[in-house]
């Protein structure tokens, strides 16, 4: 069955405006449950109003319009409304500062409150991505293989004490900004690593939530376009995002990146990902702010996705960007990632090397198994290569790369 | 403005200095302290603040019965306990986090910040 016209305008509404229409509601009437609701009930309305008398020439207007006239009902009814609308007063135009930040876009003071630091990362992720993605309560249960009753239960009680505790609903100030917006960051990077490296739960969920981290760090992107972390983060989605078909064979089995078919990669998304990498290392080159941990990543991501294979790529490069993200996050990972990349330059012993130096860090992490046995696998140590093939599938509970693990385990000769 | 309370915790035991590792430490925590609270002040923050005596010193009373049931010790059996407090306006919780922030390093305590009821969160639960 094919959608109507309307329903796809409807779709591509609700995709366009759902945000703007909650976050202009939210910041008019201080309250996430009236923006909520009254944005719910508009698309309702506009789903049964709009088959009937067809599209209107505004769709966003319209429900806005909409969503506000049933926002002032629903406060009309109740009792408290004067207290209600002191306080929407108050937030709205509170702040001696004054406007903060580069631009002052509702959506932008929406991502900040669903992402405020007071909030547990789990709510920090569910209101994300209902309150700016407009995923309802089920499809976000799903996708995080949690109950919708408990996932309902965490938007209500981080909606209670946005309320209670007056979290502001406006950009940091100039000083926090930084911080803050690392933390938002943050968020989206969690909705799409979800939906991209986790082996669970409805695969067509799962890009969902790709497509919504993607959707997300466009709009960041459009609302701070001089950002350059913000820019590197959707770079780095989108050269991830580019090579998620050649990421799974037809078979289940995760595939590796040398090991890709190169042909499915999105050639759109990786043009408009090193397009943002480009502009960043100008912008860099052109003295502003040293790249941070997302650039560096999308720089990496570039390199891999600029070559024709996995032989023509400029490991050297890779070595380079891993040690000045080492320096920004020494963290284990990072310096796994280094090794792997250094045993492409100086050779599979040198890799093992350091790889073998993070065995106290990593022990418990599959990854780290599964690159020392590739690297012992190189070296012709059999034995050991298939005892860490071990290890690495005894550590993983994901079907797809247990399907890897352990054809590469097979494919090393016995003994 | 939104009221919160700022309360520090710290062990039901203390020792010769308070939680603070020596004299002098102790001595600079308070100067510290009382830097923070005229800053409160001059600010327009400040409503009340103080540092209470060992949680040994409650007493607890239960006066909904007939007669009063007094009970030596403080109401909760914990590890830890509320040592002082604060209690601020703030514009937001933004505000108050950083207030807590430069009360927490002055005080060398972490800071738990809750916000009070207000006119409007009382109605709201009046209704509900």
């Amino acid at each position: 069955m094919t959608a109507s016209p309307v329903d796809v305008a409807i779709a591509r509404a609700h995709q366009d405006e759902w945000a703007r229409v909650v976050a202009s509601l939210a910041r008019r009437f201080g309250d996430l449950d009236v923006a909520e609701d009254a944005a719910a009930e508009a698309f309702a309305v506009a789903v049964e109003r709009w088959r009937r008398d067809g599209v209107p020439a505004n769709p966003g207007g319209w429900l806005t319009t909409t969503a506000t006239r049933r926002a002032v009902d629903r406060l009309r009814r109740e009792s408290h409304r004067d207290a209600r609308q002191e306080a929407a007063r108050m937030l709205s135009e509170r702040g001696p500062e004054g406007p903060t930040g580069p631009v002052e876009d509702d959506r932008l003071r929406l991502i900040f409150v669903c992402c405020h630091p007071a909030l547990a990362m789990e709510a920090r992720v569910a209101l994300t991505l209902r309150l700016l993605g407009g995923l309802t309560v089920a499809e976000i249960a799903r996708a995080f293989l949690v109950q919708e009753t408990t996932l309902a239960q965490r938007i209500t009680r981080a909606k209670a004490k946005i309320r209670a505790a007056h979290v502001p609903f406006r950009v940091p100030s100039p000083s926090d900004v930084r911080e803050r917006l690392d933390g938002v960051l943050a968020v989206v990077y969690l909705i799409f690593n979800e939906g991209y490296l986790s082996g669970t739960g409805d695969t067509a969920l799962r890009t969902d939530l790709c497509d919504e981290a993607i959707r997300l760090a466009r709009l960041l992107h459009a609302l701070l376009p001089g950002d350059g972390e913000v820019a590197g983060l959707l770079a780095l989605l989108l050269l991830t995002d580019a090579r998620r078909a050649a990421r799974v064979a037809p078979t289940g089995e995760l595939v590796r990146l040398d090991e890709q078919d190169r042909d499915l990669w999105r050639r759109d998304l990786i043009a408009e990902g090193h397009a943002l990498v480009r502009e960043r290392i100008a912008a860099v080159a052109a003295g502003g702010e040293p790249p941070g941990r997302y650039q560096l990543l999308a720089a990496i991501g570039a390199v891999h996705t600029h070559a024709a294979s996995a032989r023509d790529t400029d490991w050297s490069q890779v070595v380079v960007l891993y040690d000045r993200l080492a320096r920004l996050d020494p963290s284990p990972i990072v310096r796994l990632n280094r090794a792997v990349a250094l045993a492409e330059v100086d050779g599979p012993a040198s890799g093992l090397a350091e790889v073998d130096r993070l065995a106290a860090d990593l022990d418990g992490y599959h990854p780290f198994h599964a690159a020392r046995a590739d690297l012992l696998a190189r070296l012709d140590r059999a034995a050991d290569a298939r005892a860490a093939y071990e290890r690495a599938i005894a550590l993983t509970a994901n079907p797809a790369e247990r399907a890897h693990l352990t054809r590469r385990r097979d494919l090393v000769a016995g003994p | 403005m939104p009221r919160y309370l700022l309360s520090v915790y710290g062990p039901a035991e203390r020792n010769r200095f308070g939680d603070y590792p020596s004299k002098e430490e102790m001595l600079q925590a308070f100067a510290d302290t009382g830097v923070f609270n005229e800053k409160l002040e001059r600010d327009g923050h400040f409503v009340f603040a103080d540092g209470l005596e060992p949680a040994g010193t409650a007493t607890t009373v239960d006066g909904r019965g007939e007669r009063p049931v007094v009970t030596d010790g403080p109401y909760l059996e914990t590890k830890e306990h509320l040592g002082g407090f604060w209690v601020i306006e703030a514009a937001d919780l933004d505000e108050a986090l950083a207030l807590a922030a430069e009360g927490s390093k002055a005080c060398r305590g972490k800071v738990e910040v809750r916000p009070f009821h207000t006119r409007e969160s009382i109605a709201a639960m009046l209704e509900a």
